[in-house]
């Protein structure tokens, strides 16, 4: 039942940090996903990408409304990701979960920087 | 819209990136893709952000098929965090507004590397 609550709670933050920084709920949902509420680090990352789906929907949605997308542009490059998607899932299954586990916790790291070079840079 | 589509090998290029960086940490990718879009693409920063949320939605979509394929999806708990995220995410939008983003900045990146050092020992 904390698991639960915790892991609603985090929700909410990914979702808040996306509405606020543009960096998607993916970042906070895996760590959830695999630290509150159990899952392996591969079975996390699956999961992220399908609680992914309606934020970014929303998200596009309301940058459709400001006019911030362009859609012929994210239509050849969304399948165009499929390709990348097959390597990617490839090779994330072929990792061990620890490996898989210390990737992203580098990837937590350079994401970290980011935000605050881009910040200091604005 | 009747601005000229960026070439469609870059296109699809970026996708490939996309889609790869994607299934293999189960993130959207703006991280890349983004950046991507600005230097290769020629979009304008705004736009790049909200097109990448377009992306997202099928890179996730074609990730979440690879994923579903040898049953790595957990659903209830892709819901227990996307369905929260969903009222963080028109929450953060609201905040942005209101508060100083730098302090959020350091205080979400912080956050960020805390969760890098856990995944890590854990």
């Amino acid at each position: 039942m904390i698991e639960l609550l915790a892991a609603a709670l985090l929700g909410i933050a990914a979702g808040v940090l996306s509405g606020m920084f543009g960096v998607g709920g993916g970042i906070l949902f895996v760590p959830t996903l695999a630290l509150v509420l159990g899952l392996s680090q591969l079975g996390a990352q699956a999961t992220s990408l399908a609680a992914m789906i309606p934020v970014a929907c929303l998200g596009a949605w309301r940058q459709h409304r400001y006019g911030n997308v362009r859609w012929r542009v994210a239509l050849v490059v969304g399948l165009g990701s499929a390709g990348g998607v097959a390597a990617g899932a490839a090779l994330a299954h072929g990792l061990s979960d620890d490996v898989l586990r210390r990737l992203f916790a580098g990837l937590l790291v350079v994401t970290a920087a980011h935000l605050v070079a881009s910040e200091l840079r604005s | 819209m009747a601005r000229p589509l960026p070439p469609l090998f870059v296109l699809a290029g970026i996708g490939v990136v996309a889609g790869f960086f994607g299934a293999l940490f189960g993130v959207g990718g703006g991280i890349v893709v983004v950046p991507l879009l600005v230097l290769a693409a020629g979009l304008g920063p705004k736009e790049a952000t909200g097109t990448s949320l377009a992306v997202i939605v099928l890179t996730a979509t074609f990730g979440v098929a690879v994923f579903a394929a040898t049953d790595e999806v957990r659903w209830g708990d892709a819901a227990i965090v996307g369905i929260p995220a969903l009222a963080g995410t028109v929450g953060g939008t609201w905040l942005q507004q209101r508060v100083s983003s730098r302090a959020l900045v350091f205080l979400f990146a912080a956050l960020l590397v805390a969760v890098a050092v856990r995944l890590f020992l854990s």
